[in-house]
């Protein structure tokens, strides 16, 4: 079960107010050049069916109640890899008054892909993270509660 | 005796224990040829295997009343029903057991496409509604053609057993027939070009909006099914008579093997086609095979 979960992390990409560049990076890696399906990866429609989801953007005001509907609406175990620099620290809308981020005071953040935008083979690579923790939080129901604590893991870009 | 073959064929081969591996075979082949189209390496071997045991791991969201209930039940019935209808297949020479007949086959086939029509009513998401209606509308254009061509096969040989159409002598008839069947075959497995009630950017996978964890799986699993069921029925329309059940068994699976690429280098080479076109090209282009179908087979039993 856990080396299933590995293989066969399930993605829902989620928007909180992106300039789109991480966006289009996510998109990029899916493409033939980078062909993330090797690794069992696929792009889902629907939060339910996803295993593994992908934020981007430095989390507006507007965007909180959605981004908290839809960790919601995963199904677990489930993984959270804040891609690019703005859900890790907002970036360079800093102080702005129209957001409310990072993205980890309002879901807990599994994985960190630094980088403006970072690389594909960066956010494959925090994927592949991200499937791995998945796997080990799937295997040892208390450990998911104490793996939430712990500090996150951060992709080199 | 009798007993024992029924079940063997239902169970063993074209049964479960052949048809849910091939299943996933079929699922890989499907990915894989698409990814190689596109010029890509695509998933491991195992990787439908992986999707499947990955989802039966999952939480489901919590399901009360009436509507959780059909939503828990709407997978099941479909798996149960398709892999029926693999095991119905008249793969091997006859030897007595439980035969079944067309219809009964062709209902077998088609209740996983009201599952997924109701399975969208029940799951009461605006998008899973839509992709209802679009499978409701597609499979009402496509069986039309489906049916006729099947009926008029059957027609011709005054019968509606099942070994008589893997009897069928190559007559024009049998030919228009199958290309009648290989046309609905996209619709009915929901690929591209007409993808449209499972499209994933417009509406979210449509009827499977909601489904999450082990009923998904089962969703995944009736759908693999579901593809070794109907390449399987265009398999034994196309494959010759083998005195030996081996060999017969062997070319069943080429045959089919041969039609899953074929539907996925058509999957990878074209794009979504909306609704009306869809229904446009099913109701005006195809009608022509089984308006064909239909008045060969009639010309055929005036003739006897």
């Amino acid at each position: 079960m856990c080396y299933c979960r590995r293989r066969s992390p399930w993605l829902f990409h989620l928007n909180s107010g992106s300039c789109n560049g991480c966006d289009i990076e996510i998109v990029a890696a899916l493409t033939p050049r980078y062909d993330a399906e090797q690794l069992g990866v696929r792009l889902e429609g629907s939060p339910r069916h996803a295993d593994i989801l992908c934020v981007t953007g430095p989390v507006t005001k507007n965007a909180v109640c959605a981004i908290k509907t839809v960790y919601g609406q995963v199904c677990g175990p489930k993984a959270v890899v804040a891609i690019g620099s703005c859900p890790a620290t907002t970036n360079v809308f800093i102080d702005s008054r129209t957001l409310d981020g990072p993205l980890n005071k309002h879901i807990p953040v599994d994985v960190f892909v630094p980088g403006c935008p970072p690389r594909p083979d960066a956010i494959i690579q925090g994927v592949a993270k991200a499937a791995e923790i998945l796997s080990e939080r799937g295997n040892r129901a208390v450990q998911a509660a104490a793996s939430a604590e712990q500090a996150p893991a951060e992709v080199q870009a | 005796m009798s007993l024992l073959t029924a079940l063997a064929r239902l169970l063993v081969f074209p049964g479960l224990l052949f048809a849910v591996p091939t299943a996933w075979f079929f699922l890989w082949v499907e990915r894989k040829s698409v990814a190689m189209m596109q010029g890509r390496v695509g998933p491991p071997f195992m990787q439908p295997f992986y999707d499947f045991i990955k989802l039966l791991g999952k939480d489901t969201p919590p399901r009360t009343g009436v509507a959780g209930g059909l939503m828990r039940a709407w997978p099941l019935i479909a798996v149960s029903t398709a892999a029926g209808a693999v095991g119905l297949l008249p793969v091997l020479p006859s030897s007595g057991g439980f035969q079944g007949d067309l219809i009964l086959l062709l209902a077998l086939l088609e209740v996983p496409s009201i599952c997924i029509i109701a399975a969208g009513f029940s799951s009461r998401s605006i998008f899973g509604e839509i992709g209802s209606a679009r499978e409701a509308v597609l499979s009402v254009s496509y069986n039309v053609v489906f049916l006729l061509a099947i009926i008029s096969v059957a027609a011709s040989q005054h019968t509606f057993r099942l070994e008589a159409l893997a009897q069928l002598p190559s007559t024009p008839l049998r030919w228009i027939g199958i290309l009648a069947i290989l046309v609905c075959l996209p619709a009915k497995l929901h690929l591209n070009p007409f993808s449209l009630p499972n499209a994933e950017q417009e509406i979210y996978s449509g009827p499977m909006v909601e489904f999450a964890g082990p009923e998904l799986a089962m969703w995944e699993l009736s759908h693999g099914l579901e593809w070794v069921a109907a390449t399987g029925l265009v398999a034994t329309l196309i494959a010759p008579q083998m005195a030996f059940w081996g060999l017969s068994a062997l070319v069943f699976v080429a045959l089919s093997f041969g039609i899953v690429l074929l539907l996925s280098a058509l999957a990878a080479a074209t794009a979504r086609l909306a609704i009306d076109t869809t229904v446009r090209f099913y109701w005006q282009c195809t009608i022509i095979f089984a308006v064909l179908a239909v008045s060969s087979a009639l010309f055929m039993r005036l003739r006897s």
